[in-house]
């Protein structure tokens, strides 16, 4: 049976409540009835065989590419660069995908008698990756050949002797990237395309990139005109990557691309509750949830944060293609959309949604409140192609429980912005220009960004200008079940109950308002007509 | 007819920056146009007689009229008819100078006025002020007379206090003590040597080694391990405390054991006595008020100057602190208006000296106008709950009902209630306790301290709500019957005029509250904006240099997690629980070493370094900083440093913990000082420090070394700490912080006014039981 595309439920009096991610738990809602609930389409087949589906892709290269075994030879220098642990969430059951990449491209490369070969993580601004991260993406073996002799290394984007500037764009955008990288006879870039804004030229002119090059298209000016930046054909975030990552090319950089798709397996067995749609939950769903929910519940955040973060997510490989980075990525988003993409007609009054546990920047640490509102307004809200599923002046509705907590070790600057940039203002065109040079350049964060494991400081301003669109958007945004003080600081409301939220809800857009519940996991991109 | 007999005269005053001495002192330039005014006064340590003239009687508000009446002229005025005179009524002759012994012997009155009013004066103090005072002035006055060959009459008024009748019941006369009935006759003459050797005594005692080790035990139990230095001067400042409250002991006791209620009146009386056998040699009057409380009507209702004896007992009752306080209801409490004894000893001074024998005249309103205990009582009750004081909250403060308990049983309650709180206090003091919990026993040594003073009031004061006697006043309403009609209106002090209600209610209440600046209105919080205003202080841009310590104060870990985490972090697994169990065996041993000596605790956790590859402690060191150090720090703490920074102030740190482990944080500081081990010639780790750990008062010296050095002011600096072994360190800056402060400290801050900070860890991180290395 070929799996089921997406589907939009009208909601009536015979609906069972909608499941909604609530941090590090959940909430079963009673939506009104006519609302409508967006269903992801049911994960798709994977590939027979992976390893020998990679291997063909290496071997037959798309677009102006030879295949990769023509292009080792023994005196060159190999740089293989990977996605970090941002991707894919949750991270995915071992064999990581990129192992199984870097593994084939190591094989090829010993067997050409290439010696040169260092791993570089792509980590722009992210944090260093601690080392059982780094064992997990790329397996014991890789890790322990590599790490020893210092060849595998973290890009450091404030290493000023390792960083090249390799000229301006024609829009006068400065291009500097990772030296090692940019001076290697090839460059493999291994990803994973999680999301429909991941790939392409951005792996290399973000991943590898210098502050000085990345504010080029981390603003605010160029996020509010990103509609969205999930769908790369409609943003100047992408258009911005792709003008550098042409002039990457042109200045003699060569890039070999291998790009992979994975499927929404998102959960594992324990966890199936998650994939299903409410009505078809059998007995063990049912069970499942009842036996989750108030596990989780009754423990205090920290240990269910523990739990669920310990969870390996049952991923499989969809697609992985290789070779030059356009032809690459067109393949691949084409496979983003055929598992992710539902059509949806007309906007809504009021969007609702649930936030996990977990996002792009907190894997194995805590969802932040500005982090909350990053994956909210930022990619929640993005996850749209055409227009955004609701309208101008409607209401966001988010469920998460939002306390006022804070990693030290992986956040530290994200603390400073709460406390001290929040409490002044929360218009990012403001922060942006009274605060991001000062973050951006504080020698304590640079610091602890290059020699522990923190975010750069001037990456909590990233997260606010990822929500820039939704803030111009909405008429307004509700927290259902945030603690009131955080909230208010992040400049949203917060609601104790759906009723609750619906009431403040209809006093922005009206009465009798609509409503779309857009349901995950897995995740689901709306295709508004 | 007074103002014609007294103009034109010289007086002489004693005591005149006191209660009455003020009012006595404006009264006269007020109402006796041209007599002169020579003020005996004591120089202060770095003010002369007339800078205090200035400072501590012309300032006080009892001179509002006369500025008001002279403007512009009133320094003129004045300057023409005060006159400091530098000496002191302790010192035999009164320590004058030749010229001001000649004024004194052409002076027409004196009035001595000066006086230990405090009931809980050290004896010996009592006794040379109280005792010696009044024949010392009236022996140099003779002295003199004889001396610049006086002979016009000079008139010697002396101020005692009708409590000098000691603990008798009925009426007390106006008459010397020993012409009364009852009266026992005592030699004054030894009672002031006993009172002397009974300081050196006592002094004597307090160098006794075993009374040395209970102030040493004192001091320890107080600041904890502070350091020597501090220790010491705590230890000495223990001692003089002790002799002072043995003294004050021994005033009581001997005070009661001759029939008076404290060493006040004790001394009073025998002063009287002492003074009396030189009437032959001068002519004496003695004025003896009862319990002089605010002003009447004059210079303006309600004028009262210090916090004298029923004050803190009201506050303390409208503040709900004290329950109860004992007395008779039908007993009778003995107040007087000041304006009406500064008249009265105006007119005994106008009427002159009675020729041959003392006169005395009681200044009380017990016989004439009696106000009952219990309404008093009332009084206060209904005023208070009219208007009500607030607490913090801004929460009215509901006050107790008042049972006229007897003084036996609220003594004892008291007493016990002070034993539980002081039990509680040493129970709870000995937990390693800090941070907002440590409030909570700084809160019960508050309590303890309000049951305390409490205890302290119902002792002293106890007796004068319980007395029974009457004191007589028909010497003084027959001078009041010889004034004339204008005359008793300008000078009143008839007591039968006291309004009691409206002068407790609308006078005298009013102005103690005012006085003693509670919170009178329901605002919320002013607690809170003190708080901003010192964190204001700590971060304007004028300081020169913030100073932290480490341990509790920036990262909520120490040296023995530290030594654990590094020394698990390449165990095997099994090994690691093996390690974490004998650590945890250690812990006691390991908390009293440190308690008992910083130094030697840290030395023992040096040693254990011995033989460490330096390398591989740098790339641990890194690692325990993100996976334990950062999780125990305190954000705020960190966000403190760099806001110092921010506003160019220097930032160092200095903590006993080793180099390596701090290598992490250099960016924070712009210098750290901190303990090094020796490196051996084989390129590995000796166990020890390379100089003395900067722990304690060494921390204190390193400081003002670094500060001179950078040409830094400390006055100008901050200082943070979590600890009592700290305090050379606060103490040796101009704002000092105490951050999460264990219950010592966190009390000394509060009583010194330190501004606290109570830091905490981020949330929401699974908290870290053992310190445990491991790989993040």
């Amino acid at each position: 049976m070929s799996p089921r595309p997406g589907f939009i439920l009208e909601v009536d009096k015979s609906t069972p409540p909608a499941l909604f991610w609530h941090g590090e738990g959940f909430r079963l809602e009673k939506l009104p009835s006519g609302s409508r609930v967006i269903y992801p389409p049911e994960a798709l087949e994977p590939v027979e065989d992976p390893i020998t589906s990679i291997a063909t892709a290496l071997e037959n290269p798309v677009g102006d590419s030879q295949p990769l075994s023509s292009l080792l030879f023994p005196e060159m220098r190999l740089t293989i660069a990977f996605d970090d642990l941002s991707l894919p969430l949750p991270s995915m059951q071992s064999p990581d995908v990129r192992q199984l990449v870097i593994e084939q491209i190591l094989e090829t490369a010993a067997a050409k008698g290439v010696d040169d070969v260092v791993l570089i993580a792509a980590l722009a601004l992210h944090r260093r990756m601690t080392e059982s991260e780094l064992r997990h993406i790329l397996g014991d073996r890789v890790y322990d050949s590599f790490a020893k002799t210092g060849r595998l290394q973290q890009h450091d984007a404030e290493d000023s002797s390792n960083l090249i500037h390799l000229g301006l764009t024609d829009k006068g955008e400065d291009v500097e990237i990772n030296k090692r990288a940019a001076t290697s006879d090839l460059l493999i870039y291994v990803n994973v395309n999680l999301v429909s804004m991941d790939g392409g030229h951005k792996s290399v002119a973000t991943g590898l990139a210098s502050y000085k090059s990345l504010r080029h298209h981390h603003n605010v000016k160029t996020m509010v005109h990103s509609r969205s930046f999930m769908d790369p054909h409609n943003s100047q975030l992408h258009s911005s990557n792709w003008r550098m990552g042409r002039l990457i090319r042109d200045s003699g950089v060569r890039i070999f691309q291998v790009e992979t798709t994975l499927n929404t397996n998102t959960f594992p067995e324990s966890f199936g509750f998650l994939q299903k749609r409410e009505w078809e939950w059998n007995l063990r769903d049912r069970a499942g949830y009842l036996a989750a929910s108030a596990a989780l519940e009754k423990s205090p955040p920290w240990l269910s944060r523990k739990v669920l973060h310990s969870i390996r997510s049952p991923y499989q490989l969809t697609g992985v293609t290789a070779g030059e980075v356009e032809a690459v990525h067109e393949i691949t988003i084409r496979n983003v959309f055929r598992q992710q993409l539902v059509e949806v007609q007309g906007q809504t009054d009021i969007l609702t949604m649930g936030l996990p546990y977990i996002g792009p920047y907190n894997v194995n640490s805590i969802m932040n409140p500005v982090l909350v509102y990053c994956l909210g307004l930022g990619y929640f809200f993005n996850m749209y192609k055409g227009m955004p599923l609701v309208r101008k002046g409607g209401v966001l509705i988010l469920s998460h429980p939002t306390r006022r907590e804070f990693d030290p070790t992986f956040h530290p600057s994200y603390i400073d912005f709460f406390d001290n940039v929040l409490a002044d203002t929360t218009d990012p065109i403001e922060i942006e220009s009274k605060y991001e040079n000062t973050f951006a350049t504080d020698p304590w964060y640079v610091h602890l960004y290059r020699t522990g494991h923190a975010y750069h400081g001037v990456h909590p301003f990233y997260m606010w200008y990822w929500g820039a669109h939704a803030l111009d958007h909405l008429g307004a945004v509700i927290i259902l079940g945030g603690d009131p003080k955080t909230v208010h600081r992040l400049g949203f409301m917060s609601a104790t109950t759906m009723s609750d939220a619906l009431e403040m809800a209809q006093s922005v857009v009206g009465p009798d308002p609509s409503l779309t519940h857009l349901h995950s996991p897995p995740l689901v991109m709306s295709d508004v007509k | 007819m007074i103002v014609d007999r007294l103009s034109g005269k010289a007086i002489f005053i004693t005591g005149s920056t006191g209660f009455l001495g003020t009012a006595l002192v404006e009264k006269l330039l007020r109402t006796v146009p041209d007599c002169q005014l020579y003020l005996l006064i004591r120089p202060g340590r770095t003010s002369t007689a007339a800078d205090r003239i200035q400072k501590e009687i012309l300032k006080n508000d009892c001179f509002d009229l006369l500025r008001e009446t002279y403007g512009e002229l009133f320094d003129e005025v004045i300057a023409s008819r005060i006159h400091a005179v530098s000496g002191d009524v302790v010192s035999e002759g009164l320590n004058l100078s030749d010229q001001d012994r000649r004024l004194l012997s052409e002076c027409d009155v004196v009035i001595h006025s000066a006086a230990s009013v405090s009931f809980d004066s050290p004896l010996d103090q009592a006794v040379e002020v109280n005792l010696c005072g009044p024949r010392r002035v009236a022996e140099a006055l003779i002295g003199a007379r004889k001396e610049f060959e006086t002979t016009k009459q000079t008139h010697f008024i002396a101020i005692s206090t009708a409590y000098v009748a000691g603990k008798r019941k009925g009426l007390s006369p106006e008459l010397p003590l020993n012409q009364t009935p009852f009266s026992l006759e005592l030699d004054w003459r030894s009672e002031v040597s006993a009172a002397r050797a009974a300081r050196s005594d006592v002094d004597l005692k307090s160098r006794e080694p075993r009374t040395l080790a209970l102030f040493r035990k004192k001091a320890v139990a107080e600041l904890g391990a502070a350091g020597e230095p501090v220790l010491v001067a705590k230890q000495e400042k223990l001692r003089t405390q002790w002799i002072h409250d043995e003294m004050v002991r021994a005033g009581i006791a001997r005070a009661t054991s001759v029939g008076w209620p404290d060493a006040y009146a004790y001394t009073k009386a025998l002063g009287e006595k002492a003074l009396l056998e030189k009437v032959d040699e001068v002519p004496i009057s003695i004025v003896r008020p009862s319990i002089i409380e605010s002003a009447m009507l004059e210079p303006k209702p309600g004028w009262i100057r210090g916090f004298r004896m029923a004050e803190p007992i009201i506050i303390s009752y409208a503040r709900g602190l004290l329950k109860e306080f004992p007395g008779v209801p039908e007993g009778v409490i003995d107040v007087i208006p000041v304006d009406m004894v500064a008249s009265a000893i105006v007119v005994v001074a106008a009427k002159g000296p009675q020729n041959g024998s003392p006169e005395i005249f009681q200044v009380a309103s017990g016989s004439r106008n009696p106000l009952k205990y219990a309404v008093l009582v009332n009084h206060v009750r209904t005023w208070f709950q009219e208007h009500p004081l607030y607490d913090p909250d801004g929460q009215p403060i509901m006050i107790p009902d008042w049972s006229f308990p007897g003084r036996g049983r609220v003594q004892a309650q008291l007493e016990n209630t002070s034993k539980f709180l002081k039990a509680l206090e040493q129970a709870t003091g000995i937990l390693p306790i800090r941070g907002s919990q440590a409030d909570f026993i700084v809160d019960i040594e508050r309590k303890r301290q309000a049951v305390d003073s409490a205890l302290g009031y119902v002792e002293l004061y106890g007796t004068y709500a319980e007395t029974d006697a009457i004191f007589k006043i028909d010497n003084l309403m027959r001078l009041y019957s010889s004034l004339s009609a204008q005359e008793k209106s300008q000078f009143s002090f008839d007591p039968a005029q006291i309004e009691w209600e409206s002068f407790i209610r609308e006078v005298h209440l009013p102005s103690v509250v005012q006085h003693a600046r509670v919170k009178t209105t329901p605002t919320k919080r002013p607690a809170k904006s003190r708080e901003d205003r010192s964190r204001s202080q700590i971060l304007s841009e004028e300081r020169h240099l913030a100073v932290f310590d480490l341990e509790n104060t920036i990262i909520s870990s120490n040296v023995v997690d530290t030594y654990a985490w590094l020394a698990t972090r390449r165990l095997p697994k099994l090994k690691k629980a093996f390690f974490a169990a004998e650590l945890a065996l250690q812990g006691p041993s390991l908390l009293a070493l440190d308690r008992k000596d910083r130094g030697d605790f840290l030395r023992s956790f040096y040693r254990k370094y011995e033989g460490s590859r330096p390398e591989r402690l740098q790339r641990d060191s890194q690692e325990f900083f993100n996976a334990y150090l950062l999780k125990k720090s305190f954000p705020a703490a960190i966000d403190r440093i760099r806001r110092h920074k921010s506003l160019g102030h220097k930032t160092l740190l200095i903590t006993g913990a080793l180099d390596f482990v701090l290598e992490p944080l250099k960016p924070l500081f712009d210098d750290i000082i901190c303990a090094e081990l020796e490196l051996g010639d084989n390129g590995l780790y000796k166990g020890r420090s390379l100089s003395i750990p900067p722990i304690g008062e060494a921390r204190a010296s390193i400081l003002a070394q670094y500060a001179e050095e950078h040409s830094l002011s400390l006055s100008e600096s901050v200082a943070y700490a979590d600890s009592t072994s700290d305090l050379p360190m606060l103490e040796a800056v101009g704002y000092p912080v105490c951050v999460n402060p264990e219950p010592k400290l966190a009390a000394i801050a509060r009583k010194r006014g330190w501004h606290v900070e109570q830091w905490d860890k981020a949330k929401g991180l699974p908290p870290i039981y053992l310190p445990i290395g491991r790989s993040m």
